[in-house]
């Protein structure tokens, strides 16, 4: 990859991007260039599908759940395109993993109300809360068991008594209990990641084949 | 028979003519059965020590009797052998080894019913061991509690300690073959004490009432077993056992091993008592585990059914039934090492039932508060059992979302903390604890922790296997883990058995870990979501080290982990979150001596000093408490001194309304106040005459400390003129009639010392103080006995007609004579100057010698304490004084071990020694007994130097010496030596 072109690219990315260092910046470059793949192409135009995203997100976030990796790739994917940018990339990175409280606050209401209004509903909780409990029973106790699981979670965070949740009411929530900040299914990096990247970026993408860094 | 000589051989000969008896001395050599027989016939009343000598040369009888192949036999048990030996038999169709095979059999059976016929005669004189005596104990422990049904109302042995080889009497009462001591309380008696020694088990002289130390004397018959005592001590226990038993016998007893091995025969009977014991357990545990179940599903059913005797007892029931489960296993397996199992199982429900035993020592068991049969549950219930329900079954958002909602009802209130348990809720957040989730791990200890404020909910934690996992989290790299953690363990292990679970666990270690996180100063700018930091994380250590350290063994594991300098480290931080927890710890701690020594090292005092100027009354608190406990110490007590502590101390006594505050603060002030220095200080900071304002209207913890502020205080003239005007001596006298045993120590001795003041002494005899003080020589606590005696001294040298005064009191007198018969030496110190007091009156020294005096007196002489002797000295050459007294100490053989009191290094001693010999030497019959003992000898040899000592402060003394040798020579002239000697000195 051409010298120039890299540094280029880390200088203006770096303006928008506090929480990296610069070599970081590089460095997360490098693996977004790496994973896409195609080195001769120019970097502004290429980006990760769907599919490549979603295999970064299970082997290296330890994420499941089809519904919430696609609704993260959604998240990234600020423009819309379906594809995630090298800036997209880097932004959406340092939020998952450098973000402050208010950045992943942020980050995790727009994975959960996704595409809506502005509002995570009921119907929008239920469909994330329904592969929640552990089939045991009968179909329809199941069922039930989530439609009161979901008034259990309106009702804690509900606070305008809307029958929805608001970005206010999100927040006021979760900080009060910041266990809640994920309360509809993981879509930040576990905790075990969490705990690497203090070690050092590099040791999360260790995993990853040709890790540049 | 033919003789030749010195043999003997019998006509008779075998196959290939050797005589079938051959005898020649010493040894005797026999080839048939026959001879063998008719030999031992000869032999006659020598009979059994003839078979013996012939069993003894004949180490293998089978081998030599039937040839090397039949020796196998004898060992293997296999049929293969014996039958290879037929088989042999039948093919060599050789008669010879058919007989001997014959023979053979007919000896092993012989030999079975040997073994057989003397295991029945070892069975019944079997000595009792600490399996069956630990056996016999849980099964009546099972068996015992309220109630009519039970036959015992408790039983629990005395000592919580089992050493190794299963015996829990000390070491040096084991040798006497004592395994245990226990506890029992029957229904219709008194708690009887009882020894369980390998001999049997009688009843001992009890528990004496001090120190709790069991008089291990027999008082009674000995048993073959404790049921039989126990039968024979109580008609309802032996009644119900009867009953028991009843029940027993209907039981199908299935299970029966007929084949019982040999090995076993000794403790088959208790082995099955067991077996059939367990069976009707099962059947309770049954009972109470189908409502268990039931209780999961409340229906109109279950509100109407539990009744809340039976839901206190499920806890219990289901350890049981593990137990019950272990006992099933164990007797469906037939096998030799069956005893083993049941023996096993056994220990381990004695491991649980001695803890519980040791827990209701500290925290008393709570009334059970289920829910009342007939009332309505509250909402909560059915709320909580919803949301534990997806606690169970549902995935980690799930969990999540049901621990966030738990937390939101009010934890704090009882009805929610025993419902998240009756639904089974703690067994699911305890498990949670196990996975890998953090977030549900952070969710479910938030809720543990709140909830386990209850105390019986700390149980059901600790029984449900809760610590030790918390314990692992301590160890997580997760700081908020930790913290929940490390406070969840704080709030359980407010009772010992939590604390031991802890301990063992390797818990201490780790909270001590946890105080150093405060040391890598260097955290990464923006903490992550669910951290928190590193001074948080010391808090919570130092929270749960400090609830731990109220066991002595966890102060140790704390010491040894390296606690002290870290404790001391953190109290250098200005944060009273951490203060707190950290001077609660050490003052916990600091009732151990080589605590107090490493906070003086670790110039811990400096910092307690600092922050006495808090504003945080708990804060205050500790800190004085902590002084309190280390000021013990004199080196300790100045340092506070110079670190500026006692100011604040004083300034802290104007605040009356927190009485713990107070409490520690006054205690800290008295023991300060032990030295000189510190109580010029506090009078400098007017500290005195604020104690003195203390004295009335405050709760016991603060007068005890108060009263033994001022007691030191009053050691000084000085103070004692303050005390007496500002009005102290009237409450002071007041509380000479309490019966706070340390009150009163405390209390007689600043009464004591204000007596000292003439001025003060006509105070305390206007308010009959003198007449409170000799009636506390009835008090039963020697301490307070002997504290009142020393009191007394001094009022009755300083109260005007002193001798009028003492008559007064009727029977006054006699009492104090009779203390002399006690076995306190404190107190026989304190009488005998008393005595000395009392005996300056002639006419009190009369009615003293009437009531004996003189006798008690002579047969204290033997002592080595010189505390007892010095006064003991005195009052005798006090007592000397009147009629033919000094005659009469002769003839009780007073003086010689008078005369032994040379010998020792106390100046004192020495100085009363000569006063009394010098008043006894005036008998002549005395002088030849003092002469007799060396006393010349002791007096200038060992004594010499010591004369020159004396003759400067007590000019009285050195006298006394010089009258005493002036009277011993007179009747003494026998002796030249002893008039060189005197020469010498002269």
């Amino acid at each position: 990859m051409d010298q120039k072109v890299l540094k280029r690219l880390v200088e203006s990315i770096s303006k928008s991007v506090n929480s990296f260092k610069k070599s970081e910046i590089e460095c997360f470059i490098r693996i977004f260039h790496n994973v896409v793949g195609r080195g001769d192409v120019k970097l502004a135009n290429v980006g990760l599908d769907r599919n490549t995203f979603r295999v970064i997100l299970h082997s290296i976030f330890g994420m499941t759940d089809d519904v919430l990796m696609n609704r993260v790739f959604f998240a990234f994917d600020k423009d819309n395109d379906n594809y995630i940018n090298v800036k997209e990339w880097v932004k959406g990175l340092s939020v998952f993993l450098r973000g402050t409280f208010e950045e992943k606050l942020k980050f995790c209401f727009e994975v959960y109300y996704f595409n809506g209004d502005g509002y995570i509903s009921r119907e929008r909780i239920y469909d994330m809360l329904k592969n929640s409990l552990h089939q045991q029973s009968p179909e329809e106790e199941t069922d039930e068991g989530i439609r009161e699981l979901v008034d259990i979670a309106l009702k804690k965070m509900d606070y305008d008594n809307d029958g929805r949740i608001s970005f206010a009411d999100f927040e006021k929530a979760v900080k009060e209990d910041r266990l809640l900040l994920e309360v509809f299914g993981p879509c930040l990096p576990d905790a075990k990641v969490q705990w690497q990247q203090r070690i050092g970026l590099g040791e999360i993408f260790k995993d990853l084949k040709r890790n540049p860094c | 028979m033919e003789t030749s000589g010195t043999t003997v051989k019998s006509e008779e000969v075998d196959k290939n003519g050797e005589p079938l008896l051959y005898l020649s001395v010493p040894q005797i050599k026999i080839r048939s059965f026959g001879q063998l027989s008719r030999m031992l016939y000869i032999a006659k009343n020598m009979k059994l020590k003839e078979a013996q000598a012939c069993i003894e040369a004949n180490r293998n009888p089978v081998a030599k009797i039937l040839g090397l192949d039949y020796n196998i036999i004898s060992e293997e048990i296999g049929n293969s052998f014996v039958s290879n030996i037929l088989d042999k038999i039948t093919k060599d169709d050789d008669s010879e080894s058919e007989i001997k095979m014959k023979i053979a059999l007919q000896l092993k059976q012989l030999d079975l019913h040997l073994l057989n016929h003397s295991l029945k005669h070892i069975s019944l004189e079997i000595r009792l061991n600490p399996g069956t005596v630990k056996n016999d104990i849980e099964l009546l422990k099972q068996f015992s509690g309220k109630g009519k049904q039970t036959v015992l109302e408790s039983i629990e042995y005395t000592s919580d300690y089992e050493f190794s080889n299963g015996c829990r009497a000390p070491p040096w009462r084991q040798i006497k073959g004592e395994i245990c001591y226990v506890l029992v309380k029957p229904h219709d008696a008194e708690t009887l004490c009882v020894t369980c020694s390998k001999e049997g088990v009688f009843l001992n002289g009890g528990k004496t009432d001090d120190e709790g130390q069991i008089n291990y004397e027999r008082k009674g018959e000995i048993y073959k077993d404790l049921v039989t005592l126990l039968k024979e001590k109580s008609a309802i226990f032996s009644e119900n056992m009867s009953k028991q038993e009843i029940k027993f016998s209907e039981q199908p007893q299935k299970d029966q091993p007929n084949e019982a091995p040999k090995e076993e025969v000794a403790i088959t009977h208790k082995a099955s008592v067991t077996s059939r014991k367990s069976t009707q357990e099962k059947n309770r545990i049954n009972l109470g585990r189908s409502q268990l179940t039931k209780r999961l599903e409340p229906s109109l059913n279950w509100r109407t059914s539990v009744s809340s005797k039976e839901s206190r007892n499920t806890l219990r029931d289901t350890q049981v039934e593990k137990h019950g489960g272990k006992l099933e296993k164990s007797r469906s397996s037939v096998s030799p090492g069956r005893a083993q199992l049941i023996r096993k199982s056994v220990e381990k429900i004695e491991e649980i039932i001695s803890d519980s035993s040791s827990e209701s020592e500290e925290d008393e068991e709570q009334p059970d508060h289920r829910q009342e049969a007939n009332a309505d549950l509250p909402s909560e219930y059915w709320q909580i059992q919803k949301l534990v329900k997806y606690l169970k079954g549902g995935n980690q958002t799930a969990t999540v979302i049901a621990l966030c909602s738990m937390k939101d009802f009010n934890l704090a209130q009882e009805t929610c903390q025993l419902a998240i348990r009756d639904v089974g809720g703690l067994e699911v957040l305890i498990n949670l604890l196990e996975t890998d989730e953090v977030k549900c791990k952070i969710g479910s200890l938030k809720i543990l922790k709140e909830i386990s404020h209850n105390p019986q909910i700390r149980r059901n934690i600790v029984d449900l296997g809760g610590l030790p996992v918390m314990v692992n989290i301590l160890d997580s790299p997760h700081k908020s883990l930790k913290c929940l953690a490390a406070e969840t363990i704080a709030n359980v292990a407010k009772f010992r058995r939590a604390r031991r679970v802890v301990r063992r666990h390797g818990g201490i270690t780790k909270l001590v870990a946890l105080l150093d996180c405060g040391k890598h100063s260097g955290e990464p700018a923006q903490s992550s979501l669910y951290e928190t930091r590193d001074v948080e994380v010391a808090r919570c250590g130092a929270l749960a080290l400090w609830s731990c350290s109220k066991s002595y063994a966890n102060k140790e594991a704390i010491r040894k982990a390296g606690g002290i300098p870290l404790l001391a480290r953190l109290l250098k931080t200005s944060h009273e979150n951490m203060l707190i927890p950290v001077v609660g710890t050490l003052q916990e701690c600091a009732s151990e001596e080589n605590y107090r020594a490493a906070i003086k090292a670790e110039r811990i005092i400096e910092n307690l000093v600092k922050n006495l100027n808090s504003e945080n009354e708990q804060l205050q608190e500790h800190c004085a408490m902590a002084i309190y406990q280390c000021a013990e110490d004199e080196e300790t007590r100045d340092l506070v001194r110079l670190h500026g502590g006692l100011k604040p101390l004083a300034s802290l006594l104007n605040n009356t309304d927190n009485k713990e505050r107070l409490a520690a603060v006054t205690g800290a002030i008295w023991k300060c106040s032990i030295s000189k220095e510190n109580v010029t200080k506090f009078r400098e900071y007017k500290a005195i005459e604020t104690l003195v304002g203390l004295l009335t209207d405050q709760p016991e913890e603060v007068l005890v400390n108060v009263v033994g502020a001022l007691g030191e205080c009053c050691q000084e003239h000085e103070n004692r003129v303050i005390i007496r005007r500002c009005g102290g001596i009237q409450p002071l006298v007041n509380l000479l009639v309490g019966i706070n045993q340390a009150l009163l120590v405390n209390v007689t001795k600043a009464v004591g010392a204000c007596a000292v003041e003439p001025e003060s002494m006509m105070i305390i005899d206007r308010l009959d103080g003198v007449r409170l003080l000799w009636s506390l020589l009835k008090n039963p606590h020697p301490d307070v006995k002997a504290s009142a005696a020393w009191a007394l001294c001094p009022c009755i040298q300083n109260a005007k007609d002193a001798g009028e005064m003492v008559r007064s009191f009727v029977g006054g007198l006699e009492l104090v004579v009779n203390l002399l018969k006690s076995d306190n030496k404190e107190v026989l110190a304190s009488v005998c100057a008393v005595i000395t007091n009392i005996a300056k009156d002639q006419e009190n020294l009369a009615v003293i010698t009437d009531h004996g005096v003189v006798p008690l007196l002579s047969k204290l002489a033997n002592t080595n304490n010189d505390k007892l002797r010095r006064h003991l000295a005195e009052t005798i050459s006090r007592c000397c004084m009147w009629g033919r007294n000094r005659v009469a100490f002769g003839e009780h053989k007073a003086v010689a071990p008078l005369v032994r009191y040379l010998k020792s290094n106390d100046t004192n001693v020495h100085r009363a020694t000569a006063q009394a010999l010098y008043q006894l030497s005036e008998d002549a019959d005395n002088c030849v007994t003092m002469h007799e003992n060396g006393a010349v000898k002791t007096s200038f040899s060992k004594y010499q130097p010591m004369v020159c000592v004396i003759t400067k402060p007590c000019e009285h003394g050195s006298r006394a010496i010089g009258n005493y040798i002036e009277n011993i020579r007179h009747p003494g002239d026998k002796s030249k030596s002893f008039a060189d000697h005197n020469k010498t000195v002269t």
